[in-house]
């Protein structure tokens, strides 16, 4: 008589597809899945916790430590809420070179998750093939900041120093080749026959879904979502520059991997727009901000788009020069909440590419 | 910076005569009325992004405050919504059968906070360990430092 059994098989902590410390415990039907657990929390830093013990700028180097592979984007969503609530003014040069900075963190985990993805994949030279141009971009802000992933460029009121000279025609310079590297990974990556095969049709997501559960970023807009804050509650300056949204159609894992690859494109775009302005621009980096920094009574969220998602910061004062809480509302984190249900019925094989499609980062889904 | 488009605040207070709204146009609903506006926000007018969800200690006050940020995809306004739980019996109907999207963030809250949310399907610790005594965010948390 023959029967069968489903069976329990660990999936990480230490697996180089998770991208970091992150395990899921799966159930299985021969090679299907029926049920899946993610455990997180194996990088827990208790970040929020030590906020609270820090002052207003004290807490800007650890909003680095969370999403390490787009820090800047980090530290934006982390200044600006402290700037709501102070009401400060932020220069409008400090403005640019936010932007400059912001969309080339972006680009960089972009291009890191371009990469990634084709490894999970099975495809080296494309991985290595993007580290390349991610290696460029990383001597460009080491030269800007000083620090090539934890960066902490954004003070509360403007940024830390201005660009030194040279860097921003080489911002330049590079942005004019960067379509021709974009167009190289769409041969090697998109391109390949066996690369499409693995992600066509595979974890597709309706558009109720993914507004159900709260999923942003590149995983929202392959559904097909419209949804991107720097177009639909414009923050900074991000008004002032011309770029699309780029959607997908079937919400799947090919979708989301190239709404990704579009979106450098559109980084691209802005970078260049940005270098544009930034020279009728002259004056300050640093608006006018107090010495010790005690905003009034209150409390405040704000949200910004980074490079996987929504990313918010909500802000709450009791008046001291030490924040009575800060919460991260970290994108990986919320997208994550989503996974068991995408990935039942799937086979095993596809549980990699489709977590490699939402584009995590374990330092943030932890916290 | 330029100001969002705040949600018809005005129109809500009309529809459902029992929340306060404060003058930063947040929304304090009364926790056994939660659920009741939660829904009609989404049904009547569609808010149907729960973007971020999370509570703060007041322990002079006695309280937990719960902080839930809605946004609406097709008409761009945003809104905070708050209510409180008493710090001795912190319970709360879950949010999740409206926004699926409540259901990893109610359990960080339930780890870190320890409040717990009726009707979640899986409410278990999610970033500290299963073994781990207290909750860290509490205001009266002892925390074992090893440096002096």
């Amino acid at each position: 008589m023959l029967k069968t059994q489903e069976y329990c098989l660990n999936f990480g902590p230490q697996h180089p597809a998770t991208h970091g410390v992150f395990q899921v415990i799966l159930t299985l039907d021969g090679e299907k899945i029926v049920k899946a657990e993610p455990v997180c929390g194996y990088l827990h830093r208790g970040i929020e916790k030590l906020a609270e013990a820090r002052t207003y700028t004290q807490v800007i180097p650890y909003t680095d430590r969370m999403d390490y592979l787009a820090a800047m984007l980090q530290n934006l969503g982390y200044v600006q809420a402290v700037e709501k609530l102070m009401g400060i003014e932020v220069p409008e040069r400090a403005e640019y070179l936010r932007i400059i900075s912001g969309e080339l963190s972006r680009l960089t985990s972009h291009v890191l998750g371009t990469g990634v993805y084709a490894l999970d994949i099975g495809g080296f030279t494309g991985f290595l093939l993007c580290f390349r141009e991610r290696e460029k971009m990383m001597d460009l802000l080491e030269e800007l900041t000083g620090s090539r992933m934890t960066l902490s460029y954004a003070r509360i009121g403007g940024v830390a120093d201005d660009a030194p000279e040279g860097w921003l025609e080489k911002v330049d310079r590079l942005m004019d080749e960067m379509p021709g590297y974009i167009e190289e990974y769409n041969g090697l990556i998109t391109g390949n026959e066996i690369f499409q095969a693995r992600t066509k049709f595979v974890g597709e997501l309706t558009p109720e879904t993914a507004v159900n559960y709260s999923l942003s970023g590149p995983v929202l807009r392959a559904s097909g979502v419209n949804y991107d804050l720097r177009k639909n509650m414009p923050y900074g300056i991000y008004d002032r520059f011309d770029f699309e949204v780029p959607l997908g159609t079937n919400g799947d894992c090919f979708d989301r991997f190239y709404c990704r690859v579009r979106e450098m494109e559109q980084s691209v775009r802005i970078i260049k727009q940005a270098i544009e302005q930034i020279k009728e621009v002259d004056g300050p980096v640093m608006g006018k901000v107090p010495k010790v920094l005690k905003p009034p009574k209150g409390e405040v969220y704000h949200e910004i788009e980074s490079s996987k998602g929504i990313i918010g910061y909500y802000v709450a004062s009791d008046g001291s020069n030490k924040p009575y809480r800060v919460h991260v509302r970290r994108p990986s984190f919320v997208n994550l909440g989503y996974l068991d249900e995408m990935v039942r019925g799937v086979l095993i094989a596809d549980l990699v590419a489709i977590l490699g499609s939402i584009d995590i980062v374990l330092g943030e889904v932890d916290c | 910076m330029k100001e969002r488009v705040k949600a018809p605040v005005e129109e809500i207070r009309q529809k459902f005569p029992y929340v306060e709204v404060d003058e930063q146009q947040t929304v304090i609903v009364p926790a056994d009325k939660l659920l009741e506006l939660m829904q009609g926000l989404k049904n009547e007018f569609a808010l149907d992004f729960l973007t971020n969800e999370t509570a703060v200690d007041y322990p002079e006050e006695s309280k937990f405050e719960l902080i839930y940020n809605l946004n609406s995809i097709c008409h761009g306004y945003t809104m905070m919504v708050k209510t409180s739980v008493d710090r001795d019996n912190p319970e709360i109907p879950s949010v999740f059968p409206i926004w699926g999207g409540a259901n990893w963030q109610e359990r960080e809250i339930y780890d870190l906070m320890g409040i717990v949310f009726t009707g979640h399907p899986n409410l278990k610790r999610i970033l500290l360990d299963d073994k781990f005594d207290g909750h860290p965010l509490r205001k009266d948390f002892q925390w074992e430092s090893v440096r002096e």
